[in-house]
């Protein structure tokens, strides 16, 4: 039925199945949209935010979501600025993962904010003293990168590139993108970093504060680095389940590996940094403004030293050490378990950074607050989810997103043939 | 965010802040013009119609 729109000498499941998962999730992306509009029209009392929880699921969401999709400009980087040309087979879909993070992170910020009419007074009456603002102008001109990143792709649908002014579009675009993948590393190295600067400077909350180099905590670098270090493991992490699910080969082992390799590097040498990082804070900073290291960790379901064990030894250095040997990354499920550990490292040191900051008694009358979202929070954590899952199942099928396929796919026929 | 609305400051902050906002969508604007007018000057000279 839709076959004219699908690319050139691929093969894609039947439309009736493809309508059918589209469907089902489109219902999961209205149970969310039904909690956002609940919270646009009622407010944020439909949240379970209070006043010990100013940020709570939607920040660590946003968060999260902006350090695994930093993929995208870190592979970026790579293949544009540092040459590597084998991650041009890959680079499409670590766009589509970063336009999907970033569109996410906008949407949820926009629930967040309480009332979106007003959203662009942080533009217009810009607090040019605060970090959130970096974030917001950084956040905004970055998503404008990646749709331009992600628009070349669009033109190059099968029917749309038929259209010479399309196709001319597209290949200009691919042109200049050198250009446009520099200003994309130069604004994601600067709202990562402030996303872990604005935990750092509170002086008030001594689980997060950090010294650092003129006006930058050390959590403005720590940011950068894990997601430069955790959005690569990501991209992989997605491509491999999109194999499984279509049941084919999309990138070539050895770009994997290139990816996975630089990766494995970068988290690392992060991890390492956040061990010295750590240990610095837990024996000089947090001391010096009166507090013990188990000061910080309970007994209490969420916050006990067991998440610090986690963020850092399970998803650090043992994901590390995998990525960065050959004999790691050469078994598929050391691999995979590997770039699933990395990315859920940074999802547990923004849960960390946000949530367990929030958590910390702070006064010697406070006890530890612990914080539950409500349904409507949970659900619009969710909607992002089916979003990104639609918008991978529609480029997958109608967008030349992985350059290799239709090459692997021939030398699979052949292969069967001789 | 202009240097005409009444909060403006000619301080470095605003300096700062408000010029690497500038710098980034001139870059954007600036490169997205480039690529639409050589589109249209290519697709009047009569390329890309017969890519495919």
């Amino acid at each position: 039925m839709d076959s004219a729109l699908i690319p050139e000498g691929v093969k894609r499941c039947s439309f009736g199945k493809f309508i059918f998962w589209l469907v089902i999730f489109g219902a999961v992306l209205l149970w969310g949209i039904v909690a956002m509009l609940l919270c646009w029209f009622k407010g944020l009392n439909q949240t379970n935010m209070n006043d010990a929880y100013g940020f709570a699921l939607w920040i660590w969401a946003d968060l999260a979501v902006i350090a695994v999709g930093g993929g995208a400009f870190f592979t970026g980087l790579l293949r544009y600025i540092f040459g590597k040309d084998e991650l041009k087979n890959i680079i499409n879909f670590a766009v589509l993962i970063g336009f999907i993070c970033y569109s996410s992170a906008l949407l949820i910020l926009a629930i967040d904010i309480g009332q979106p009419l007003r959203g662009w007074f942080i533009f217009w009456h810009a607090n040019v003293h605060s970090m959130l603002t970096e974030v917001a102008f950084c956040l905004s001109c970055y998503f404008a990168v990646l749709t331009i990143e992600y628009i070349p792709l669009i033109l190059e649908n099968r029917q749309i590139d038929r259209v010479p002014f399309f196709h001319n579009l597209s290949h200009n675009m691919h042109g200049v993108m050198a250009i446009f993948a520099a200003t994309g590393a130069f604004l994601s190295f600067f709202h990562q970093g402030s996303l872990g600067g604005v935990a750092g400077v509170l002086f008030g909350r001594p689980f997060a504060f950090r010294e650092g180099v003129f006006i930058w905590p050390w959590t403005f670098f720590l940011f950068t680095w894990s997601a430069a270090a955790c959005g690569p493991c990501f991209t992989i992490l997605i491509t491999w389940i999109t194999e499984k699910i279509t049941k084919k080969k999309l990138v070539r082992k050895n770009v994997i590996m290139l990816l996975a390799k630089i990766a494995g590097w970068m988290l690392a040498t992060y991890t390492i940094a956040k061990i010295i990082d750590t240990w610095y804070w837990a024996t000089v900073t947090a001391p010096a403004a009166g507090h013990n290291f188990m000061d910080f960790y309970s007994n209490n379901p969420l916050y006990g030293i067991w998440i610090l064990v986690l963020e850092i030894v399970i998803c650090g250095v043992i994901p590390s050490i995998i990525l960065i040997t050959k004999t790691g990354r050469r078994y598929s499920f050391l691999l995979v378990g590997a770039v699933f550990l990395g990315a859920l490292g940074a999802c547990v040191n923004r849960w960390v950074m946000v949530l367990q900051v929030m958590a910390v008694p702070v006064l010697t009358f406070e006890s530890w607050f612990m914080y539950f979202p409500s349904w409507q929070e949970i659900a619009t954590t969710i909607l992002p989810v089916a979003y990104g899952i639609m918008l991978i199942m529609i480029s997958y099928r109608y967008l030349p997103i992985f350059p290799q396929e239709r090459e692997i796919e021939e030398e699979k026929h052949a292969s069967i043939f001789v | 965010m202009l240097p005409f609305s009444f909060e403006w400051l000619w301080d470095i902050s605003h300096m700062v802040f408000m010029g690497g906002l500038w710098y980034a969508l001139t870059i954007l604007g600036l490169g997205m013009t480039y690529c639409i007018i050589k589109a249209i000057v290519d697709t009047a000279k009569g390329k890309g119609s017969h890519s495919h």
